[in-house]
């Protein structure tokens, strides 16, 4: 490189930070240059794709370490109290000394830090040196070189299985329609392939890089993962837009294609995947919180002992009538002044009482907190076989804060739900079909047990009907078929979690009779126009999607292994462990991508051809009628694979999946999909492929999605649209007039009654409409529509536009009810929580009637519950609603008639009402009044709106709440709140990477807060409490000591002992407390929900139990110190002679201490008790021993040894013991047998045998009549023997009968449901 | 209640899923360890009266006759007490004390005669005490080099920083260097029998012994190792300022010289509290026939040169015998007596509590 002047080289730097900070970037092809020098490239100004993740340099990491930990307070304290007492007025200890402390912790986490960096240098340098294949114009082929080396500009060539290495434009792919499927896991964890397809209008047929001469023009990177906007210059200045449609995201891995060429558009930290990669928060506990404030009284604590100390010390001074031989002047032989003494002693007294803060808490917190995350994420309750994923904690540090959740918000679809969605019925012109086989069938799979005979046994219903004349021959070979699939998809389901929607439960639906009977008489009358509404109606479901079809032979070929490929999917959990964050701890790494396992895949692959045969021996008879019926029955028993070739769909959304197996079920078969074509096979046997002209996606304001097609036959115009019914209702333009002449039904009406009973079943519904377009209009609609998609500002307002302008005057050809079943134990986990004393709200974006359904269902709502329905239009009627409710539910607890039988109170509120109540003059009212709900429920919420409810309802009402929720919606809610779980579930991973907490499952809400939430919380705030009581106690004996040295900073105890007795003889003890302590066990926990309610609000770390525990504290060091004092009075005692015995019962009293507090002895701890005592003797004896001048000038030689062989040693020693820990165990023996808390009471249960114990949970539980839990019994769960007067509810009614009920919702006054007891 | 509860669950360890084909896989199911599920089999004991009750009571049976012990024996101990610090006007030491000054080179002596009323049968420890002295300043205990009087000449000749002021004296260094050697006790006590015929038996004290053996024979040495000729080996150091003979003429005695010197080596010793005695010297006993100190009067005298009167300390002689508890102590006996007693009470307390409430807890009634 020739020189360049510095100035020049400024100028190009400036220049540089322009073009990366400018909204729009010009990048253009690399290869014209290649092979000039660095200054002449185009795009020298975007960083190269080589990451580098680490903090630290080699030779910079010990001043940048240093730096970086001089951030925390805790060390400036430390360095402070070093720097302090190397003043030579004020020190206390040897200067040299006082060093170690902060050095041993400077270190420690300077080692932690250094090894955690040295691992992300390793995997960055692994990741760097990935080979890849970058286009060389000197070469005029692609050559391999490694990802470090690809920069922007350049053109890469991903094979297939291979890791995307930076940002690309898709510009080329093996596909001839110009489809490349990738899959997103390192991402977003969703394992579904996602189509992306090159940039269109590039018009040149036969891609070369060499040939590319125009101009990319994209934004300045950010870390949207599903947005993108760019569009390419070419030459002749046309342009040509591209979106996230064409981006080939680093990390990714393209699946089923054979190569794929980019262009690098951003490479290295500009790339998405790279700016996802923030830092994990920090979020700091409640408990820290509390902790903190402990910590300052601390701080004023040892401000007022120093000022005694200094005052003392110019007092004592002051009584002196003369020089007295013991005052030391300095050096100079010059004494300082009484004042002036007092003054430097108080510095003094601040570094002989440092050990008041307690600064080794925050690093056992940390330890404490691993630990519990390692019990925690080892729960094997916790684990999901399914998908085989573990429990992940994703902040390392409010672990405690699950023990004080006092308000639950959950997202509904997805969390309380499977997200697994199945066909339930549909409505097809008017007509309800109700689907009845397969209502028994889903029936059926409820019971995992015994399903095979199940199935066998109810099966020959609907066997006899609709099969053919054969049925004796085939029921049983069915049966078996179906036993195999069964257990193979079953252990596919286990092992495979990469494919999503195809459980046998999702994709096998039986067709109702009456419909195909329907559909084929359709078939035969509607000849070969193919355009009868009930053949529209399933063409829509099959067509109006975005399904991905894969076959099992390109899954055959997704798991092939080759030592290449074996390398990648190393690679790709290396990628994705960096994506998450590889240092944050070792801990947290238990989150992995599930293996994809070959022995696995390769077997069901065999099973289904072992299937094929007989399939092939029925596909033969393929006609229409009767035998029609017969083949889909064959083909729905032995799905998805035998039938039609090896289909897999692959969904986004798994109500499509639902739709397009349902369509399937009844011989509309989607056999492929690519940008521009749908083909779906007819129950004919026919295969259409439509030609599809566009795709409106969906979005969340229109709430609908619509595909326009070109009908093969019929060469119409067609646009299928499906949304949600409110948002297709408005549409609808004149009825299907075609079929039924006249308007003979009113069809919209009809629809809507069948809507609203889905609805009011659970169901998710579901409108499927049709237009048929004219050509003059699609012509100029297709001009606005290219226009939008070109332009690079507004693009999604524009799209969204035109996408409008289309979805006009529908046609109603039927609606779908998808049931989206209720996860297993959900009524359970919510009933145990809500005796938990946690308020649980529902937020979801379904309908009311959906909802209230579902609130039934899993016993959120219950028969007895007064329902408030609030839904009003406008603020007026909101307000006084509101005022109403309010007074009405104030008076109805005032009276003192209803204070026992209280009826517990539901809200209903939607969307609309929702935003007018929390505005914020209602806001208040809305809280009060939904403070006084056991449960609340909130329909057709935004997730802007959920996030704003758990915020107001965070800082109005000031208690903890927890969100939980699955899907991207809940992202926002999940960071409100205090604690955001997500749910690794069917929509993708987005919840969870924004999550703290990730579990798979809703009932493992039950586990991890009831017995872990309460067991981490007891176990830090004791932990906590008990190190302050530590700190206290000990340095107190040190105070009470300068009332016998003149105030003059005297230590009595060998200052390496004294760092000593902090960092190893009485460290692990209250660690392995907090870490291992049981206070009741699991069992009993989850029994008897009611435990956690002694954690919320202030729980066990009350501002009183740190004061008693201070005082305790300084009780303790009183006896301590004052017993040997006057057992030593006026002897010939020396200085450490007297503090050796100080110390020993120092030891024994903060051991024993803890051991009062220690509610389960294990091995463990014995161990660790007795081997700090041990220790504790063994170093000290040691110390002795050897040093003789070692410690200048303190002298600790002989003393323990010389202590130890007097009689005297242990008398002092015992009866200090005794004395010091005499009330706070008298305290605690008086308060468990007087007045037992809770706890103590769930423990004398604990000791029970098991089944007795279980016996008595059982009678316990039924005598609440199904978890009625009252308010006014809240301060105490019911104990053991208070038990008697419980009242006796009628169980909750099940859903079904809820919905016989005439059950009036949208009424604009609150909505008694039930009996109101009195 | 205080039962072991051991939870017997079935503990599969390691879990391998295989699959059809026959191969494993490697699940990420944790592993079904009583550690890991933390199911470790555990003691629980639960604090309750009734449990507790042996306690108590037996805490009250142990201390109550240990402390009647220990106050027996502290009972038995003899110790007789003299101040002759001459604060009075009446003392015959107050003319002493107020001529005050550490290098006063003509020794005051005073006389101060007293009767002891019982005879001291074993050894005699003799002890001085002082008052109001904080040898535990913390600047005052630093004020010492312990490898100089451990014997290592590189700290004889330079002493330690700790030592300043005292560490030089007109260029030369001190030996012993620092405050607490400047200061040491240097007043000298005799006893002297008063024979009923008049004469004035001098009682012999023995001067060994009085220190820790493991300071005599360990933490102190003499420079020079075993040079019998200490005035050579401390050769170009100055005595500490306060002293009036240098420390290689503490003692004629060569095994008690130099810093060695056990007087030297029991001053060295600091004194935890500010009113402290020190051992000075031994009264062996003769035989078993003659009390070590027989009934009847006793001179004292004193070559008055330590003064006191800058921190309005008290000087005192104590001669006392003692037992396996060391001197006299009552407060140890008393003590052991009262927690005792407090223990049986509460013992008491806790049985009426767990006759009163004790059924609520018994996890008997639970199930009903």
């Amino acid at each position: 490189m020739t020189w360049r002047s510095p100035l020049a080289l400024m100028r190009d730097a400036l220049r540089g930070q322009r073009a990366r900070e400018k909204d729009l970037r010009n990048l253009v092809s690399n290869l014209p240059y290649e092979g000039l020098e660095k200054a002449k490239q185009p795009n020298r100004y975007f960083p190269s794709n080589a990451i580098k993740t680490t903090k630290y340099t080699l030779l910079l990491f010990i001043p940048m370490n240093l730096f970086e930990q001089f951030h925390r307070l805790a060390n400036i304290y430390f360095v402070g109290l070093a720097i302090l007492n190397f003043i030579p007025v004020v020190n206390a200890f040897q200067p040299e000394v006082a060093l170690i402390p902060i050095c041993v912790i400077l270190s420690l986490t300077a080692l932690k830090d250094a090894w955690e960096d040295f691992r992300r240098y390793q995997s960055d340098r692994k990741l760097n040196n990935t080979p890849c294949l970058i286009y060389s114009r000197k070469e005029k082929q692609f050559v391999e070189r490694r990802w470090k080396d690809v920069r922007v500009g350049d053109f890469v060539k991903v094979v297939c299985n291979e890791i995307v290495p930076a940002d690309l434009l898709l510009l080329d792919t093996s596909d001839l329609k110009g489809v490349c499927l990738i899959e997103t896991a390192n991402l977003d964890g969703e394992t579904n392939l996602k189509q992306r397809t090159v940039v269109s209008g590039l018009s040149n047929p036969e891609f070369e890089p060499e040939s590319f001469n125009s101009v990319v023009v994209c934004e300045r990177p950010n870390n949207n993962l599903n947005h993108f906007k760019c569009y390419v210059e070419k030459p002749d200045k046309e342009r040509a837009g591209a979106g996230i449609e064409s981006l080939l995201l680093r990390g990714c891995t393209v699946r089923n294609t054979d190569h794929a060429v980019g262009f690098v558009v951003y490479a290295g930290h500009e790339t998405k995947s790279m700016l996802n990669n923030n830092e994990s928060r920090y979020k700091r506990s409640k408990l820290e919180r509390k902790l903190n404030i402990d910590v300052i009284f601390c701080v004023i604590l040892l401000f007022a002992m120093c000022l005694v100390g200094a005052l003392g010390h110019f007092l004592w001074l002051q009584a002196l009538p003369g020089v007295p031989p013991y005052l030391v002047a300095d050096s100079s032989g010059h004494l300082d002044g009484p004042s002036l003494s007092g003054f430097y002693m108080f510095f003094t007294m601040i570094i002989l009482l440092q050990i008041l803060i307690p600064i080794s808490l925050y690093v056992s917190i940390e330890l404490v907190k691993i630990g519990q995350i390692f019990f925690i994420t080892n729960d094997i309750d916790l684990f999901d076989e399914e998908t085989d994923s573990r429990m992940q904690c994703k902040s390392l540090n409010i672990t405690e804060d699950l023990g004080q959740i006092e308000y639950i918000f959950s997202d509904k679809t997805g969390t309380l739900t499977e997200n697994k969605m199945v066909f339930r019925r549909c409505s097809v012109m008017g007509t309800e079909y109700p689907h009845k086989e397969n209502a028994i069938r889903l029936a059926v799979l409820d019971e995992p047990e015994s399903e095979e005979e199940v199935i066998f046994n109810q099966r020959p219903q609907s066997l006899q009907t609709g099969w053919s004349l054969d049925a004796e021959d085939t029921a049983p070979r069915d049966t078996t078929q179906r036993r195999g699939s069964r257990r193979r998809s079953k252990v596919a389901g286990i092992a495979q979690s990469d494919v999503a929607f195809s459980s046998p439960l999702e994709t096998e639906v039986i067709p109702d009779k009456k419909l195909l009977q329907q559909i084929s008489r359709a078939e035969s009358s509607s000849g070969s126009r193919k355009t009868d509404p009930y053949l529209d109606f399933f063409l829509a479901l099959a067509i109006c999607n975005t399904v991905v079809v894969s076959m099992a032979t390109a899954q055959r070929r997704r798991v092939s292994v080759s030592p290449r490929s074996y390398h990648t999917t190393n690679l790709l959990e290396r990628l994705s462990s960096l994506v998450k964050n590889v240092g944050s701890s070792c801990l947290s790494s238990c989150k992995r991508k599930p293996k994809r396992n070959r022995t696995f895949s390769e077997n069901s692959v065999v099973e289904e051809d072992h299937f094929r045969p007989s399939v092939k021996m029925e596909t033969t008879k393929d006609t229409y009628g009767l035998q029609t019926c017969s083949l889909h029955a064959a083909s729905q028993s032995n799905k998805p694979a035998a039938t039609s070739g090896d289909l897999r769909y692959e969904a986004e959304s798994p109500d499509e999946a639902a739709l397009v197996y349902a369509a399937k079920a009844y011989g509309f078969i989607l056999l492929a999909r690519t940008p521009d074509s749908v083909t779906v096979r007819l129950p004919s046997g026919e295969d259409l492929v439509f030609e599809v002209l566009d795709t409106l996606t969906f979005d969340s304001n229109r709430k609908r999605m619509s595909v326009l097609v070109r009908h093969p036959i019929t060469k119409e115009y067609v646009l299928f649209t499906k949304g949600a019914d409110y948002a297709i209702m408005e549409l609808l333009g004149t009825p299907y007039a075609e079929h039924f002449s006249g308007s003979k039904k009113n069809i919209a009406a009809d629809t809507q009654h069948h809507l609203d009973c889905y609805a009011k079943e659970g169901l998710r519904t579901l409108c499927v409409t049709k237009k048929v377009v004219s050509a003059k209009v699609y012509e100029s609609w297709l001009v606005d529509r290219q226009r939008a998609l070109a332009a690079i500002d507004n693009r999604e307002e524009l799209i969204m536009d035109t996408a409008v302008q289309m979805e006009t005057n529908l046609t109603l050809l039927g609606a779908t009810g998808i049931e989206d079943r209720l996860q297993e134990n959900v009524p359970d986990t919510i009933m145990a929580l809500r005796e938990a004393g946690i308020q649980v709200w529902v937020l979801t974006g379904d309908k009311p009637e959906t909802a209230v359904n579902i609130g039934y269902a899993c016993r959120l709502l219950e028969e007895e519950d007064l329902v408030i329905n609030m839904s009003c239009n406008n603020k007026l009627t909101c307000t006084s609603i509101l005022d109403c409710t309010l007074e009405e539910v104030r008076r109805y607890s005032a009276d003192p008639r209803n204070v026992d039988t209280t009826p517990d109170i539901s809200l209903v509120i939607d969307g609309r009402t929702l935003a007018m109540a929390l505005s914020p003059d209602l806001q208040e009212r809305f809280v009060d009044l939904a403070k006084r709900c056991r449960s609340v429920l909130c329909c057709r919420v935004t997730p802007l709106q959920k996030s704003r409810v758990v915020k107001v309802v965070r800082e109005r009402l000031k208690v903890m709440t927890l969100a939980i929720g699955d899907g991207a919606n809940d992202v926002n809610m999940i960071q409100a709140a205090d604690i955001g779980i997500g749910i690794s579930g069917q929509e993708g991973m987005q919840a969870v990477m924004a999550s703290d907490f990730a579990i798979s499952r809703f009932r493992h809400l039950k586990k991890l807060l009831l017995v872990h939430g309460h067991w981490c919380y007891t176990r830090l705030a004791n932990m906590i409490i008990y190190f302050f009581y530590k700190n206290v106690a000990y340095v107190n004996l040190l105070f009470w000591y300068q009332f016998f040295c003149g105030f003059s900073g005297t230590a009595m105890i060998d200052y390496w002992l004294m760092i000593f007795f902090n960092l190893f003889f009485t460290s692990a003890p209250p660690i392995m407390f907090g870490i291992m302590d049981k206070d009741v066990s699991a069992e009993v926990l989850l029994g008897v929900p009611e435990l956690y309610r002694t954690g919320q609000g202030a729980g066990e770390y009350k501002c009183s139990t740190f004061w008693v525990s201070i005082l305790d504290a300084f009780y303790q060091s009183l006896v301590c110190f004052f017993i040997p004092y006057l057992a030593y009075q006026d002897s010939d005692i020396d200085l450490f002679t007297f503090g050796t015995p100080l110390n020993t019962i120092s030891l024994f009293t903060i051991l024993l201490h803890l051991s009062i507090e220690i509610k389960a002895w294990t091995v463990v701890h014995w161990v660790i008790m007795l081997g700090s005592v041990a220790l504790y003797f063994i170093v000290t004896l040691a110390y002795s021993a050897i040093c003789v001048t070692c410690n200048p000038p303190s002298n600790p030689y002989w003393i323990l040894q010389s202590q130890m062989a007097d009689p005297m040693f242990y008398l002092i020693c015992l009866i200090s013991t005794v004395v010091a820990l005499l009330p706070r165990y008298t305290f605690h023996v008086m308060r468990n047998s007087i007045a037992p808390s809770p706890l103590v009471q769930a423990r004398h249960l604990d000791q029970l045998d098991p089944s007795e114990r279980e016996q008595w949970i059982k009678e316990w539980r039924s005598f609440r009549g199904g978890g009625q839990v009252k308010r006014s019994r809240l301060s105490t769960p019911p104990s053991p023997s208070l038990e008697t007067h419980a009242d006796i509810f009628p169980e909750s009614p099940t859903a079904s009968d809820i919905i016989g009920d005439d059950f009036t919702l949208n009424v604009i006054s609150e909505n008694y449901q039930g009996p109101v007891h009195t | 209640m205080m039962a072991s509860s051991y939870n017997a669950k079935d503990e599969d360890g390691h879990i391998t899923v295989s699959g059809p084909g026959g191969s494993t896989l490697r699940s990420k199911k944790p592993e079904n360890t009583a550690f890991k599920q933390q199911r470790l089999p555990a003691w629980q004991p639960i604090l309750t009266a009734g449990t507790v009750l042996p306690a108590f009571f037996i805490i009250g049976l142990i201390f109550i006759p240990i402390g009647i012990g220990l106050y027996v024996t502290s009972n038995n101990i003899k110790e007789f007490e003299i101040d002759y610090t001459g604060v009075d006007m009446s003392s015959p030491c107050f003319n002493c004390s107020q001529n005050f000054s550490w290098n006063s080179t003509r020794p005051c002596t005073c006389t101060i005669p007293f009767y002891l009323e019982q005879p001291y049968e074993s050894n005699v420890f003799m002890y001085y005490g002082l008052s109001n002295f904080y040898q535990n300043h913390r600047r005052y205990v630093k004020s010492r080099d312990d490898s100089q009087l451990n014997g290592d000449m590189d700290s004889l000749m330079r002493p330690s920083k700790e030592c300043e002021p005292y560490a030089f004296h007109e260029n030369k260094p001190i030996a012993p260097c620092g405050a607490i050697a400047n200061s040491m006790f240097n007043d000298t006590l005799e006893l002297f029998y008063n024979d009923p015929n008049g004469t004035k038996i001098p009682i012999p004290l023995t001067t060994t012994g009085i220190a820790w053996w493991t300071d005599k024979h360990v933490k102190f040495r003499n420079p020079g190792g075993n040079n019998p000729n200490l005035t050579a080996v401390f050769q170009g150091t100055t005595k500490p300022v306060n002293w009036r003979r240098p420390v290689y003429e503490l003692d004629a005695d060569p095994e008690n010289d130099g810093f060695i010197n056990e007087d030297f080596i029991v001053w060295m010793r600091t004194a935890a509290l500010p009113t402290f005695r020190k051992l000075y010297r031994i009264i062996q006993k003769k035989n078993n026939i003659v009390p070590t100190l027989p009934r009847g009067n006793y001179t004292l005298e004193v070559v008055y040169n330590y003064p006191v009167r800058s921190f309005e300390g008290r000087k005192r002689m104590i001669l006392s015998t003692i037992s396996w508890m060391g001197g006299k102590n009552p407060f140890l006996g008393i003590a052991y007596i009262t927690v005792g007693s407090v223990c049986f009470f509460l013992g008491v307390v806790l049985l009426i509590i767990h006759h009163k409430y004790g059924n609520r807890n018994n996890s008997a009634d639970i199930s009903n």
